[in-house]
């Protein structure tokens, strides 16, 4: 078994030796090894990508719309995710990002990953029939654990979601009112003394 | 008083770091200290009348072990080499997570060997190997095996048994990454378990030299007296390797650094120390004589250096018994400001280093802070602007910005990883080839290159603009946020100018560790010894804690 050390040094290097800046290729390599730490299949994806770039043409997006067409030419998932991450704090304004045709999508997910950290909101990124909940670069919901990710996304979309509790007002009611039979009723004397505080403000 | 930290543009210069000595902050120290009240045992000893088989030792405290697997190999003398091309050692050693079964125990034998081409698993820790000093280890064998200790003056040249050429941890050929130990209480500190493998090393060195001479004798032969074992350390000879380490981990060389400037500045602070503590510096001082006059090099460069410290050191025994006295107010401030007028560099460091020795209550929480989680601060604050960067540049690297890169030899020498065994090289750019793949260690040139780029770029301009037409310039970028917060990560030098001694920098990782008696054998690698005068494994829970300077 390959460490993760070992897994985001060559990772690093094969990036630089793919073309890459070493600061674009420090990325990657965190990058693939969070994939793999979370047991989504970043070597592979890498290592088919580097190679599909012999034979192909991939576009760069450096600066990211609301809605982004690629030309030409498939999307490149490094640059993407790269200007995903630099451009998050710009890029939440929109609430929902679009783009088609973009290659081995499973490779932008640790840059959103680390982006849902940076503004503090979680992220759920969809392509194809393929879906992911990005959590604070925490955890990764997504049933993809077993399946094949594809090589080219044709319509992909990325959707910030506002922080806001994910049960109803009535599941909380309940909860914390079961919550309370951890509680102690106060009696007069118990508010005299337990507390630390004293009785007026101006003791 | 509030005493300032010093300044990184002084302190991190690399003549300054190459300077620096063991202290109580040192790894292999506070490793002793931690693991002072664990439980000893060896567990295998299994070896032939040449000493050649397998042997266990391990440490353990409650439900947690480790266990230090050793191979002892036979190797033909022609094959003994130190340098990173060897593919044969003496023995090979890991540190296992736990208690190995036989299953285990046969997979390691397989690959430990092997070394960089075996392959480990998570439930090792850390991986070494080491070659005998054959004119020491033959020398003690010969004696005690006639029923005599070994002649001192031999030892005392050399100073161990084996030497180690490397010692690998963190994920290296499969080894178990930080993160799945790193929350361990007893790992609270850098190179912890690496420092555990040498110590245990070492014990297995006398075991071994013991069990041959009485293989080879078994009526007449005697044990190795105590007493020498003590002042046996274990060897090490250190490459390249070790130097783009301080250069790719920035917050973590910072965390040392600021260590020991806190430490000194607690330090100078003490208004009255009391007589016991001073009798300790003083004793200490006194004591460490020893360790500069046995201090055994053939490097010219080293040398002078031992020179100078010995004159300085003995100039300020002499002040400190004749011109000065402890009751003054703020003493170490006094005598600091005395060492920076009147002594070199490496007196300075010295003295430094011996001024912890009687203060635990400064030295033991700051043991804790030498660490560092370095993924949180890899992201880049993108939303900063090109004037936010540029201050910060102008701010800590004042001396890299008045460096000329045009000239030929500020930029005489390139870093690059070795195909054969994927280790650091360094080498001139205009002789040798492969300087295109060279490695992003130039950080000072490169951060000359982002600075020149920043002053003609708009000053509100924000860092992703910015890095969406400066790709090339990313590694730097962030770099530069990171010392805005951590002052003392940058080496303040260029590492890739005509003049630099690489050797600076492996000395400072080194005395970080806690090595004495640095030997350099060129300018690219040297020779040390670690644990030498360190307390016995069996006499670890009650051990003199100054032992360094009493051997």
């Amino acid at each position: 078994m390959k460490s993760l050390s070992e897994i985001e040094t060559t990772s690093k290097r094969a990036s630089k030796a793919a073309g890459y800046s070493w600061g674009i290729a420090e990325e990657v390599g965190i990058g693939v090894r969070t994939l793999e730490l979370f047991g989504l299949e970043g070597i592979k994806n890498l290592n088919e990508y580097f190679k599909s770039r012999v034979h192909n043409k991939f576009e760069n997006l450096d600066l990211i719309n609301k809605n982004n067409q690629s030309y030409k030419f498939p999307y490149c998932p490094i640059i993407f995710g790269i200007s995903f991450l630099d451009q998050v704090k710009t890029l939440e304004k929109f609430d929902k990002i679009r783009l088609s045709n973009i290659a081995y999508p499973l490779l932008v997910l640790p840059f959103l990953s680390r982006s849902s950290e940076i503004i503090g909101k979680k992220i759920h990124y969809k392509f194809d029939n393929h879906e992911f909940l990005l959590n604070f670069n925490v955890k990764v919901f997504s049933k993809i654990f077993n399946d094949k990710c594809p090589i080219i996304a044709k319509n992909v979309e990325i959707i910030f979601l506002e922080n806001k509790d994910n049960f109803s007002e009535e599941d909380w009611k309940s909860l914390y009112k079961l919550s309370e039979e951890t509680f102690v009723e106060e009696s007069d004397s118990l508010k005299k003394s337990a507390a630390g505080a004293g009785l007026t403000d101006n003791d | 008083m509030k005493v300032k930290l010093r300044d990184p543009n002084i302190i991190m210069k690399l003549s300054r770091l190459g300077s620096f000595h063991q202290s109580k902050l040192s790894f292999l120290r506070s490793f002793l200290e931690e693991f002072k009240d664990w439980e000893y045992k060896k567990d295998l000893f299994d070896l032939d009348e040449n000493g050649f088989g397998i042997a266990i030792y391990s440490f353990k405290k409650k439900d947690r072990v480790y266990s230090l697997i050793c191979f002892a190999n036979k190797i033909n003398n022609d094959e003994r080499s130190d340098r990173v091309i060897a593919t044969k050692w003496d023995a090979a050693f890991t540190l296992y997570d736990g208690v190995p079964s036989k299953l285990d125990i046969e997979r390691l034998k397989n690959e430990v060997p092997k070394q960089e081409v075996g392959r480990l698993s998570y439930k090792e820790l850390t991986l070494s190997r080491a070659n005998k000093s054959l004119r020491v280890f033959d020398h003690v064998v010969e004696n005690l095996s006639s029923g005599k200790q070994p002649d001192l003056n031999i030892l005392d040249k050399v100073g161990y048994l084996y030497r180690t050429t490397a010692v690998y941890g963190s994920g290296k050929f499969g080894l178990a990454d930080r993160f799945r130990i790193k929350n361990r209480e007893e790992i609270n500190g850098p190179f912890r378990l690496e420092m555990m493998l040498v110590y245990l090393v070492r014990q297995f060195t006398f075991d071994q030299v013991n069990h041959v001479a009485k293989s080879k004798n078994p009526k007449i032969a005697v044990k190795l007296d105590n007493v020498i074992c003590k002042n046996l350390g274990i060897g090490n000879s250190t490459g390249l390797g070790m130097a783009p380490f301080i250069v790719n981990h920035p917050t973590l060389l910072n965390n040392w650094i600021l260590s020991r400037e806190i430490a000194l500045k607690k330090i100078r602070e003490i208004k009255k120390v009391e007589n016991s503590k001073v009798d300790l510096f003083k004793k200490s001082l006194r004591n460490s004589i020893k360790n500069i006059t046995s201090w055994n090099t053939e490097s010219k460069y080293q040398l002078k250096k031992i020179n100078s410290l010995l004159t300085d050191v003995k100039k300020t025994i002499d002040f400190l018994e004749k011109k000065f006295s402890f009751d003054t107010e703020y003493p170490f401030n006094t005598i600091y400001l005395w060492l920076e007028k009147e002594t070199c560099d490496e007196c300075i460091e010295y003295i430094v280093s011996i001024m912890m020795e009687p203060f635990d209550e400064i030295v033991k929480p700051l043991v804790n802070q030498m660490s560092s989680e370095e993924e949180k601060y890899f992201n880049i604050p993108t939303n900063r602007t090109i004037e936010d960067l540029r201050n910060i540049i102008e701010k800590r690297y004042p001396n890299i910005l008045k460096i000329n890169f045009n000239k030929k030899e500020n930029i005489k020498n390139f870093w690059f990883i070795s195909k054969n065994k994927e280790e650091p090289r360094y080498s001139n750019r205009f002789e040798d080839k492969g300087y295109e793949l060279e490695q992003p260690l130039a950080i000072a040139r490169d951060i000359k290159k982002l600075y020149e780029e920043l002053i003609i770029s708009k000053n509100s301009l924000t860092i992703d603009k910015f890095l969406s037409k400066n790709s090339n310039l990313r590694h730097v970028v962030r770099r530069a946020f990171i010392i805005e917060k951590f002052p003392y990560a940058e080496i303040q030098d260029n590492t890739i100018a005509e003049n630099v001694v690489p050797i600076d920098m492996l000395r400072l990782k080194l005395s970080f560790f806690g090595a004495l008696k640095f030997d350099p054998r060129s300018d690219k690698w040297l020779r040390i010894c670690m644990f030498q005068g360190a307390p016995l494994p069996e006499e670890l829970r009650n051990y003199d804690q100054q032992w360094v300077y009493n051997f």
